[in-house]
């Protein structure tokens, strides 16, 4: 028996960005614009869609993908707005991951209608960690960072932070009833990612929801930046590279 | 459970390139900005590649350090806390020269040796 060493010289998320790819490929074919939401579990993303969904996004027709470990709570309350919302439990032969990666996002597309929606609204796992490693061929990654958690989370999970061209400062109604210094937060929010756009909001009392919408309709006219760091992370970039 | 993810990658990638043979060491290249702990990832490494051509090989770790460049001043420096401003002159217009990386380099894969019968 004698060893060989054999040069690979590859990115090991490389198979995830293929089908990554492939999924922005579906996308672009029906012309749909692609959102991915993160946030640590509980920081108010499905609150948010609901606010955002209550009055609408004009005309604008948006879907949602959304990614639980297991159950359908936030499908189900996302569907009584009358949007498309297509449920993917990752405990449902994915071993219950703790993000979606793009096979996840590719075995759903099935049961999207792409063709009758213009945004699709990913709603990740809730995770810091996890999803900000994988793409799943979306355009623009955005963030939610309640203010229960905590201001050192940017120092924290820079990764995450970093990987997002919007972040979210939600439960700002809770302001007054917290020792919580805001400031504080969003100077570690710039430290880690410089110029980073940041909305404060209230999903409870629509403070800041409005902002979003905006937000939301720009990825769709191709004005939001989607932003990883610095570099454009959408896959059309990827694939002009 | 973030290392669980990247082994697997990490498997993935080298059972393609094994051939079918039995692999003995993988060698990575992993940037810091990836946040990977090194010891999770060999403990889950040991779980993924169970029963697989990949039993028992060791992975080879090139750990690399965040570098980070200053585009108005040209400093560079290394990371050690998360904060993407420059230390000489506070802009933070900067670029990340290494830290994301998270290769598979090679493999070393085990081949069966040809006897010559005379």
């Amino acid at each position: 028996m004698h060893r060989t060493r054999v040069r690979v010289a590859e990115d090991a998320l490389d198979a995830n960005t293929t089908i990554a790819q492939a999924n922005r490929a579906d996308f672009d074919r029906e012309s749909v614009r692609v959102v991915n939401l993160m946030s640590a579990p509980g920081a108010g993303k499905t609150t948010l869609l609901e606010a955002v969904f209550r009055d609408g996004l004009g005309d604008l027709r948006a879907g949602v993908l959304e990614g639980d470990v297991q159950g359908s709570l936030d499908a189900d309350r996302l569907a009584r707005f009358h949007v498309p919302v297509t449920q993917i439990n990752t405990d449902g032969g994915f071993g219950g991951e703790c993000h979606l990666d793009a096979n996840m996002v590719r075995s759903a597309l099935g049961e999207v209608p792409l063709e009758e929606i213009d945004l699709l609204i990913i709603e990740n796992v809730g995770n810091l960690v996890c999803p900000a490693e994988f793409r799943v061929g979306e355009d623009a990654k955005a963030m939610v960072c309640s203010i229960t958690e905590g201001e050192d989370k940017p120092l924290k999970y820079p990764l995450m932070f970093r990987t997002c061209g919007l972040v979210i400062v939600n439960k700002i109604d809770l302001l007054p009833h917290l020792d919580y210094d805001l400031d504080t937060l969003l100077a570690n929010i710039e430290s880690v990612n410089p110029g980073v756009e940041v909305l404060l909001t209230s999903a409870r009392t629509g403070e800041g929801v409005e902002r979003l919408r905006d937000w939301l309709a720009s990825v769709f006219h191709g004005g939001a930046p989607a932003t990883d760091g610095g570099t454009p992370v959408g896959e059309r970039a990827a694939a002009a590279a | 459970m973030h290392e669980l993810s990247l082994s697997s990658a990490v498997l993935d990638t080298a059972l393609r390139h094994a051939g079918g043979q039995r692999v003995k060491t993988v060698e990575l290249t992993i940037g810091a900005l990836r946040q990977v702990v090194s010891s999770s990832l060999e403990f889950y490494w040991e779980i993924v590649s169970r029963e697989t051509p990949c039993e028992g090989a060791r992975l080879e770790l090139n750990m690399v350090e965040a570098r980070v460049r200053c585009k108005a001043c040209e400093t560079e420096w290394t990371l050690d806390d998360p904060i993407f401003r420059c230390p000489s002159c506070e802009d933070s217009d900067v670029e990340v020269l290494t830290g994301t990386e998270f290769f598979v380099e090679s493999i070393d894969v085990e081949e069966e040796a040809c006897t010559v019968r005379e």
